[in-house]
């Protein structure tokens, strides 16, 4: 017994004393690394700890940011708010100015105000939560991944500015994902005041006949039907309008753009529009940390690597232009400089948000979902 | 005529009910009644309840014949409907590969899907239900429950969890061409179909010796063995058509969504229940016409309000019945003996 405490204590001082160390090194940039790397979602935080290693281990063999080394300070917060105040409370009182996470939207806004009060710069890989930018809260905020409004923005843009479309029926399927895809559309479209909702209705996930609300889209006179939800509801209500001789046009999301879809409408399915998460595959530098990624773990990287290399390469690109760590030069550097990530060239606008991560429109044709240029 | 004016009163009615839940203006009603103003869109919302109505109708005559033989709530009754389905796909695949006439195929398909389910009737009965024939009613409905997971973790574990696209094995009629936007080939497949077989049952019931037995097993089953009446083969009839009706509707569903996996028999199940013992569970006429009028409800309540509240008024409709008439609109209060 007491031989495993005395352990513990010695565990806990050796600890302490690295960490005590690592603080008086002062000849170092000190990169804050928040997220899950523990509980249920550590496998959405744990490939961004490791991109991040990845990342500043190049930097580092190439002499580091302007000649002074990368230090990476991890903290876990197990995607819960309360643990990710804390943790951003000894980030910011171990001196560290710029953080990468948090992985998840809650945690993300809970440690968000004690990040700004201390003027600490934060890029996440992950949180998706529209109002993290979109309130003008937190001007120390920025993410490479698009917001959960970015895929309706993308819809409706190209329904109206591309489709040229006047009436649109929005349908959803009552979930979570697809209600609230469909709310944004609705409020995109009647911001824009090009076009009108005629129709907005919810289906019961599941039902064995949808020729009612079917009927109804065409009654309402709409060119086209706007769709959140997933593709067994998508594939029916679509079958259904072709078999009314209906050719209203079918735009829907990443719910919809999956094989099965194109499989079980068959040739209903031709000629329907749905958004996507731009194909990554092809980039070298996808290539490069995937590989290396491959190489350390002996696996395929999990969620969010991609994004978190974006989000490394951007953060330590913006220090080497800034040549501080001040929030507000850094940021000025996120915002005017390109930088090359795996989703190809990146910035961020006054929000924070990327601008070159987005979502790309995909149709079916022969059987295929083809991008739309 | 009479149709006629009946389909007026009626038009009128859900359409005032509409007004009066969205609380809308005068100018705003005009605008509305200018949106939906025409004869058609009624008559296209009847087919699409009548439509409903009969999907659901195919499976809730299996729920109510059960429940009027031996007083169980047979939850496995969705699962038979889903390997009916499964079945009429893997047949209809394998015959296709063969060149076969599309009827042909279809009819043989129906042939196969309703005899494979009603083996799986069977045997569900003769392995969860009967060793438990003289058990607390509890029981039963628990070893029904189980049966119902079982099977759909079997085909989960031998299918796929996928959706599976299913062929459209009704062939597309081409006389219904300049009807297609109002009912379809395949919603009137289903419509003819299904008022064959109600149709059907009924003689049987009605006329047959098998019919006679099952009226008495249903009325008193220790009386009916007395006169000579082998009630375990009665139940046992009973589960076969019950699961070959199921079967026959999974084929028709099937072709009419076009997809199918191992959870369809669920939510199908569950409607249909529900339209059983609204129309008072035991009755065959009952559970024709609580079908119709859940399919019809549902219809119109999507039309001329919203879909977002199609199941409220569904279930909205249940409750009001129960309160009113507790052993549902065609049901017999039964008097529980002790």
């Amino acid at each position: 017994m007491r031989s495993i405490k005395t352990r513990y204590i010695l565990t806990a001082l050796t600890l302490a004393a690295s960490l005590a160390t690592g603080a008086l090194a002062a000849n170092s940039i000190k990169i804050g690394v928040a997220g899950a790397h523990s509980g249920d979602l550590a496998s959405y935080g744990l490939p961004t700890l490791k991109a991040a290693q990845l990342v500043v281990k190049d930097i580092n063999e190439q002499g580091g940011i302007n000649g002074v080394p990368v230090e990476l300070v991890a903290e876990d917060d197990a995607c819960k708010p309360e643990i990710a105040a804390n943790a951003a409370t000894k980030l910011v009182s171990a001196g560290v100015k710029v953080v990468i996470g948090h992985t998840c939207s809650g945690a993300t806004k809970a440690a968000l105000p004690i990040y700004r009060d201390a003027k600490v710069l934060l890029i996440s890989p992950s949180a998706t939560t529209p109002s993290l930018t979109q309130n003008g809260e937190f001007p120390n905020f920025y993410r490479t991944i698009a917001a959960d409004d970015a895929q309706a923005r993308t819809e409706v843009d190209f329904t109206i500015n591309t489709l040229k479309v006047q009436k649109i029926a929005i349908i959803h399927d009552k979930g979570d994902y697809g209600k609230g895809l469909a709310e944004f559309a609705k409020s995109f479209i009647e911001q824009s005041g090009k076009a009108t909702v005629v129709l907005f209705e919810g289906v019961t996930p599941g039902a064995v006949d949808y020729s009612a609300v079917v009927q109804k889209i065409k009654r309402s006179g709409a060119e086209a039907v706007v769709f959140g939800g997933y593709h067994p509801e998508a594939s029916k209500i679509v079958s259904q309008m072709r078999q009314k001789r209906m050719s209203t046009l079918f735009i829907s999301d990443d719910g919809v753009k999956d094989d099965t879809f194109i499989k079980v409408a068959g040739k209903d399915a031709e000629g329907v529009y749905a958004t996507g998460p731009a194909d990554v595959s092809q980039n070298p530098i996808a290539i490069e940390y995937r590989r290396k990624f491959k190489e350390a773990e002996g696996a395929d990287p999990g969620a969010f690597f991609d994004n978190a290399v974006a989000a490394t390469l951007a953060l330590t690109h913006a220090l080497t232009k800034a040549g501080t760590v001040d929030q507000e030069a850094v940021g000025r550097a996120l915002r005017s400089d390109k930088v090359a990530t795996p989703f190809g060239a990146i910035q961020f606008d006054a929000k924070g948000e990327p601008i070159g991560i987005e979502f790309s429109i995909y149709q079916v044709k022969n059987g295929q979902y083809i991008q739309v240029r | 005529m009479v149709v006629t004016t009946h389909a007026v009163t009626v038009i009128s009615a859900s359409q005032f009910l509409g007004y009066a839940t969205l609380g809308l203006e005068p100018d705003q009603l005009l605008q509305h009644l200018a949106r939906y103003p025409s004869m058609d869109y009624f008559i296209e919302l009847l087919f699409s309840g009548l439509t409903r109505g009969s999907i659901y109708a195919l499976l809730a005559l299996g729920y109510t014949m059960v429940y009027g033989i031996i007083g169980l709530i047979n939850f496995a009754h969705g699962e038979i409907y889903m390997i009916g389905a499964y079945t009429a796909l893997i047949v209809s695949t394998v015959l296709s590969i063969y060149g076969l006439p599309p009827l042909t195929i279809l009819v043989v398909t129906a042939l196969a899907a309703a005899l494979w389910a009603a083996a799986y009737g069977f045997t569900v009965e003769r392995l969860a239900y009967r060793p438990l024939r003289n058990a607390p009613r509890l029981s039963p409905l628990i070893s029904a429950i189980g049966m119902s997971i079982f099977l759909q973790n079997f085909v989960l574990l031998a299918q796929t969890s996928d959706f599976q696209p299913f062929p459209s094995l009704i062939p597309e009629l081409a006389f219904m061409e300049p009807f297609a936007a109002v009912i379809g080939s395949k919603d009137l497949t289903i419509l003819i179909v299904a008022a064959l077989v109600m149709i059907l049952l009924t003689f049987m019931i009605k006329f047959t010796r098998t019919g006679k037995a099952m009226r008495a097993t249903s009325q008193d089953r220790k009386m009916a063995l007395l006169v000579g009446i082998n009630v375990d083969n009665i139940i046992s009839i009973t589960f076969l058509i019950g699961s070959a009706l199921a079967a026959i509707g999974g084929l028709l569903i099937a072709s009419h969504v076009g997809q199918i996996n191992c959870s369809i028999g669920f939510i199908a199940g569950i409607k249909a229940f529900t339209a059983a013992v609204l129309g008072g569970i035991g009755s065959i006429p009952g559970a024709v016409l609580g079908s119709f009028v859940l399919g019809l409800t549902e219809a119109f309540a999507t039309g001329y309000v919203s879909s977002d509240y199609e199941d409220a008024f569904a279930f909205a409709l249940l409750v009001l019945i129960l309160i009113f008439r507790p052993a549902g609109l065609l049901g017999k209060a039964a008097i529980d003996k002790v």
